[in-house]
């Protein structure tokens, strides 16, 4: 592997993290020797094989369309950054002009 | 008191030869004492412990106290506790306080058990060592310069050390059995599904399993008893009735298969940790156990395929922590998109970052079918392999760890190295299925010791082999010289 700034910023920006110049190199470093040892896995013989998503064969739940939970806004806000009025507060999103 | 197991305090609580409250006192006093060294607790609640011993005690006079009623034990901090700091050893939760209770901390607060704290871990549980920890590593109780092993390193530590009798776990990718090797404490990490994943931090959720470390498979038994069960909060809990562990686990081992696989035994494995294992499997024989040796072809491609898909699912679970509802936000953010990368970038260590990279790119366009499609892919031929065995044996006898607890620092420096110490207890969590690992010969003053791997829903078999084993030695039994 010959992952490149480029690739390593366009990864950082789509996992949301903002990697220093500094840890962008450590990061290069590390990423590529763990992709080394991911391509072990070229040499699996899986022609035909199902992929396996869940340890077991269960299907999706379906429950009865209820009310099970009281409504509790205020504890979940109460632990909120920056919440106000039932609203969680962010940097404007739209120019206010 | 502190050194007897989890079930003769249970019985001590119901003759009256003590308190709940001055049974929760002592290991009180005992972490006030002890755990400067060990750092295995990010938070102590010594004042609901004392409130839960109360009723623990009030219910014990009025006749109407369960098995495990007012005897203490420690969560790890990946399990949501109301009113309590749930940091999952990070500085983006490090504010968090959960407005609710984990399923499994709901059920053992109902069995009347107390909590006495929360304990260290890797953050998010994405380590081996518990050396990534926002509050600063876990040191091994048997060695202060060697790792206690991790994610779950705090809990195994803290029950090495006698400041917990027991303590509640998770297992991704051995999190439950390389901790309690390396420690000489006994893990169960139950079949995917048995435990409900509900209130327990998401890291990998087709792989992550909530358990337990106690001094002895007996104490393991009696608490995944009160802790498994179907929950209808966790869309992968599953419905399979919850047997009597404690009675079930009684039957004789006589004529049991025992499967070596030989990959397990590979130069990979440390020679002293080998004879260990190898010392248990004949105690085993001489109790009426049949050896058979075994293979699983495709062990050598399940830990690159378990760290594809670990990341790949951490990238998606960890998306969540956007520093809008709830955990780090960072100071003065320029616009949404400078609020969202920051808090992130702050709140995530360099080990829970590096994942969520790696998993993102495994998932992105044009990589999806090379890495995450062919490692599923995998992940089923090791299931296969397992599942072959199992038409040949009763249950699997293999080490834990290739090697011994290592010193803090030694490994961190290479992520790769650092992986591969978690290749014999990866290839369990891709299969789903149950582990239990138990302490055998130290060498040198280090803990050593095995797994024993069995089917589906076999956790009873698999206590069985652990208490047969423990009813010939006493290394479970055995306390660090500084904490004795």
């Amino acid at each position: 592997m010959d992952l490149t700034a480029e690739t390593v910023r366009g990864i950082a920006q789509l996992a949301r993290l903002r990697p220093s110049p500094s840890e962008e190199e450590r990061l290069i470093q590390d990423l590529d020797a763990v992709l080394e040892f991911f391509a072990q896995l070229s040499e699996a013989e899986v022609e035909g094989i199902e992929p396996m998503a869940h340890p077991l064969e269960v299907d999706q739940r379906m429950r009865e369309d209820e009310v099970t939970e009281p409504d509790r806004r205020e504890d979940y806000q109460a632990i909120a950054p920056d919440a106000r009025e039932g609203l969680y507060r962010v940097p404007a999103v739209l120019d206010s002009d | 008191m502190h050194e007897r197991t989890l079930l003769e305090q249970a019985q001590a609580l119901r003759a009256g030869e003590v308190s709940s409250v001055e049974l929760t006192r002592s290991y009180l006093e005992r972490i006030k004492a002890h755990d400067g060294s060990i750092n295995s607790f990010i938070t102590v609640t010594e004042e609901q412990a004392l409130a839960q011993a109360e009723a623990a005690d009030r219910a014990h006079s009025a006749g109407e106290a369960g098995p495990l009623t007012g005897v203490p034990l420690a969560h790890k901090d990946i399990f949501c506790t109301r009113g309590v700091k749930t940091s999952c050893g990070s500085r983006m939760l490090d504010n968090f306080v959960s407005p609710y209770d984990a399923t499994v901390v709901e059920r053992l607060g109902a069995a009347g058990m107390v909590m006495l704290g929360k304990t260290n871990m890797d953050e998010f549980a994405m380590g081996s060592s518990n050396e990534p920890s926002h509050y600063g590593p876990v040191r091994n109780p048997w060695d202060l310069e060697r790792v206690p092993g991790g994610s779950s390193g705090g809990s195994a530590a803290a029950v090495a050390a006698r400041l917990a009798p027991a303590a509640t776990a998770t297992d991704t990718g051995g999190s439950i059995r390389q901790p309690a090797t390396f420690c000489g404490v006994t893990g169960l990490k139950p079949t995917y599904g048995r435990v409900s994943r509900f209130g327990m931090v998401a890291y990998a959720s087709s792989l992550d399993q909530g358990g337990m470390l106690g001094v002895s498979a007996e104490d393991c038994a009696a608490l995944l008893g009160a802790m498994a069960g179907f929950d209808s909060r966790d869309s992968t809990s599953v419905d399979h009735p919850v047997p009597d562990y404690s009675k079930e686990m009684a039957q004789p081992i006589d004529g049991l298969r025992l499967g070596l696989p030989k990959e397990f035994f590979d130069d990979r494995l440390d020679a002293r940790i080998r004879a260990a294992v190898e010392e248990a499997v004949a105690a085993w024989e001489g109790q009426g156990a049949k050896p058979v040796e075994i293979s699983l072809p495709n062990l050598e491609l399940a830990t690159p395929a378990y760290y594809v898909i670990a990341s790949a699912e951490c990238s998606s679970n960890l998306a969540r922590y956007d520093g809008v509802r709830y955990g780090h936000r960072c100071q003065d953010p320029e616009d949404l998109e400078d609020l969202f990368c920051r808090s992130r970038e702050e709140g995530f260590g360099a080990e829970v970052r590096r994942r969520i990279m790696l998993g993102t790119y495994a998932l992105s366009a044009g990589y999806r079918d090379a890495y995450y499609g062919r490692a599923q892919r995998v992940r089923q031929l090791i299931r296969r392999d397992f599942q072959q065995a199992f038409e040949k044996v009763d249950a699997i006898a293999a080490p834990v760890s290739p090697v011994l607890p290592f010193k803090l620092g030694e490994k961190m420096q290479d992520p790769v190295a650092m992986y591969l110490i978690d290749c014999y207890t990866i290839p369990v969590n891709l299969a789903g299925l149950p582990g239990l690992s138990l302490p055998a010969r130290p060498v040198d003053g280090l803990p050593t010791g095995m797994q024993l791997i069995g089917n589906y829903f076999d956790e009873a078999q698999l206590l069985g082999f652990g208490a047969a084993w423990q009813r010939e030695t006493d290394w479970h039994r055995q306390v660090p010289p500084e904490f004795a």
